[in-house]
């Protein structure tokens, strides 16, 4: 009873972060229709960019967050007009290798200022664990939660209540009758890069303390948010959540009650079931286009 | 006449030109240098491994021959880059042989470039000296195949034994899921009769995970003495977090591979009580004044810091005790290959960074127990145990 608790506790605190990476796959995917691989290394910059503010430059946690936060949407902002935007036939298949090939780039410029080690930043607050039942649950694992929670609802609240969420919306659904009923639709695609980065760079500071912070940690994070977006539907930002938390849990639960060399195979595992039954992931009943 | 004089001439020409040959011809056979190869990941992301090798090969180099080289004869290093990567080491090793003709070679830095190079070594008779863990490197022993590096069953001896002396006999092993974590692994599981141990459960981690507490919480549930982590960072120090936020009160041991002030740093005040092994290097000041290998320890630490401006590792030692070891071996052997193998073989009592060399038929490491210490973290620092 202890261990499963602890399980699903690990799997809680794991599964808060791949959602909030899927999140940022979902919102890109949503108006764009483009998946961004090098998401990934934009949670990696928000990582080490937090590490660099908050250890060395010693800044205030909150001013070092949002500082980190708008530094990489701002590099998701300079990547939209560099390397999206100038493609002349923006085919989809084309715009996924460019960015397969950004997060390379991004990979290696994080080595050249970073270096090959790794990095550590203490919790965000300064508790002991909390104890329930025997299983202890680390206080910033409840930080992510509020955290990834707080910015869920916020990017609900603007996708259903403001005028520029909507118009975000309809250029997602319909880029040309978007535009003829007076939306600007590149500002729009901007502006979704904007947030889907600025999302990665929140993943990347919540998990700064739980983890080590160095400049290969993205690839994995990056392709574990992926699946957990698939799972749930991509697209949906509450599909995004569940897919994440399953994703999650399945696998601290693979690993506690299976085999701990299994865990990443129970995971992807999981994926191709799910995918086999429902197409389109769990929130999403419509079938997904093939590129 | 006019010929005949032009015919004089160029005869006279012909002869000076022989005698400068003959003359520059001696004149380099006098002074010719002893080559050797260095085979080293500078590079890439073993480069914490080349790099310091590399360094320390140019300047074990460069203080022989500052002392009169070997014989009268200097010692030249030519020194190539892996990358890490099996195949450039191949390509290096055939540069070696076939264009640069050294008479040694020294490295590569990991288990699997050396052992791509090994059937190369063996088939054209030349001496190698790598600087990697892997027990397979001279484990069957192959004629021409030495190595510095101490193997990671010196470690698990070392942990074992320390085990045994504070009277542990159940334990949980978690390891990486690499090359470097199975073979860990592996030994580990191999030795533990022979010390009394039993294993009650053995859980893996991959290399990138960011939360172990899963497999912490199954090896807690069989109630161990003691928890064996074995890995490089920053696994480790993350399985050493997990450990403090679970509150297991069942001492932890860490593997040589995280032996580096680096990892107190990643676990910060986690790391506290630690125990591990690590070669003598790391603990070269705490060292009693009796230790045989003090000496050669605090000579190469200030050496290396006070060239290169960097702190010291156990990894450039390999290299240079390599090089001390070969040119033990070259003296009075006239750069003949043979002997400097039969020489390599009988080495006895070098004293090296690494630990005290013992070469034998059987065994062309040369290493015991002894090349290991257990120490433990106390107030970030190292603590040397008895």
């Amino acid at each position: 009873m202890q261990e499963a608790l602890q399980y699903v506790f690990s799997g809680i605190t794991n599964g808060a972060i791949y959602a909030a990476i899927a999140v940022g796959f979902s919102l890109l995917y949503n108006s764009t229709e483009l998946i961004n691989f090098a998401h990934g290394e934009f949670v990696m910059l928000g990582a080490l960019i937090l590490v660099t503010l908050w250890n060395i430059f010693k800044l205030p946690l909150p001013l070092a967050f949002f500082i980190t936060v708008f530094t990489v949407s701002g590099m998701g902002l300079l990547f939209e007009r560099l390397a999206i935007r100038t493609v002349s036939k923006p085919h989809p298949i084309v715009l996924v290798i460019i960015t397969v090939g950004a997060s390379i780039f991004f990979r290696g410029i994080g080595m050249l200022l970073w270096g090959k080690d790794s990095y550590s930043v203490p919790s965000f607050s300064d508790h002991a664990p909390i104890t329930i039942f025997g299983a202890s649950l680390l206080p910033q694992s409840l930080w992510i939660l509020v955290i990834v929670g707080i910015s869920v609802c916020a990017l609900h609240f603007f996708f259903k209540k403001t005028l520029t969420g909507k118009a975000m919306q309809a250029c997602a659904i319909n880029k040309r009758a978007a535009r003829l009923s007076g939306i600007h639709s590149e500002k729009m695609v901007l502006l979704a890069f904007f947030l889907s980065t600025g999302m990665g760079a929140v993943a990347g500071i919540i998990i700064a303390p739980i983890t080590m912070c160095s400049y290969n940690m993205g690839t994995m994070l990056g392709l574990k948010g992926f699946c957990a977006a698939m799972l749930g539907g991509l697209g949906s930002l509450w599909g995004s959540l569940i897919g994440g938390f399953l994703l999650g849990i399945v696998e601290a639960l693979g690993v506690g009650f299976f085999s701990s060399s299994l865990k990443d195979a129970i995971a992807f595992l999981l994926l191709l079931l799910i995918l086999y039954m429902r197409p389109g992931g769990i929130m999403r009943v419509k079938e997904v286009k093939r590129f | 006449m006019v010929y005949e004089n032009s015919s004089k001439q160029s005869h006279l020409i012909v002869m000076i030109l022989v005698v400068l040959y003959f003359f520059c011809a001696s004149s380099v056979s006098a002074a010719q240098t002893y080559k050797i190869g260095g085979i080293f990941s500078v590079t890439g992301p073993a480069s914490f491994l080349g790099d310091p090798e590399k360094k320390s090969m140019e300047m074990a180099v460069e203080t022989i021959n500052k002392n009169g080289g070997i014989d009268g004869r200097l010692l030249e290093a030519v020194i190539y880059d892996t990358e890490g990567d099996p195949t450039k080491a191949v390509m290096a090793v055939s540069k070696l042989i076939n264009k640069d003709k050294v008479i040694a070679i020294i490295g590569p830095s990991l288990t699997p470039t050396s052992l791509a190079i090994i059937p190369f070594a063996e088939k054209e008779g030349i001496p190698l000296i790598s600087c990697a863990a892997g027990i397979k490197i001279t484990q069957p022993v192959k004629p021409w195949v030495f190595k510095t590096a101490q193997s990671d069953v010196l470690a698990v001896a070392a942990v074992y034994q320390s085990m045994k002396n504070q009277n542990i006999r159940k334990i949980g092993i978690l390891s990486v899921s690499n090359a470097f974590g199975e073979s860990g692994k592996q030994q580990l599981q191999d030795q533990a009769d022979q010390f009394g141990i039993k294993i009650v459960r053995a859980e893996t981690f991959g290399a990138k995970d960011t939360d172990m507490t899963p497999q912490l919480a199954k090896i807690r549930k069989e109630e161990p003495d003691a928890i064996i982590c074995w890995g490089t960072n920053p696994g480790p120090a993350v399985v050493t977090k997990n450990i403090q936020q679970l509150n297991i009160k069942v001492p932890l041991y860490q593997s040589h591979g995280v032996a580096s002030p680096k990892f107190i740093e990643l676990a910060g005040s986690a790391a506290e009580g630690i125990y591990l092994p690590t070669g003598k290097i790391l603990v070269a000041d705490l060292l009693p004044s009796m230790d045989p290998q003090k000496e050669v320890l605090m000579h190469y630490t200030k050496a290396f810091e006070t060239k290169y401006q960097m702190t010291v590792s156990g990894f450039g030692g390999y290299a240079y005790d390599a090089i001390h070891i070969l040119a033990k071996a070259l003296e009075g052997s006239n750069g003949e290959r043979e002997k400097i193998r039969t020489a390599l073989e009988q080495m006895q009592n070098h004293v090296g960074v690494s630990g005290i060399f013992n070469f034998s038929k059987e065994d062309h490491n040369g290493l015991g127990p002894d090349a290991f210490v257990m120490v433990r973290i106390k107030n970030g620092t190292w603590e040397l145990l008895k």
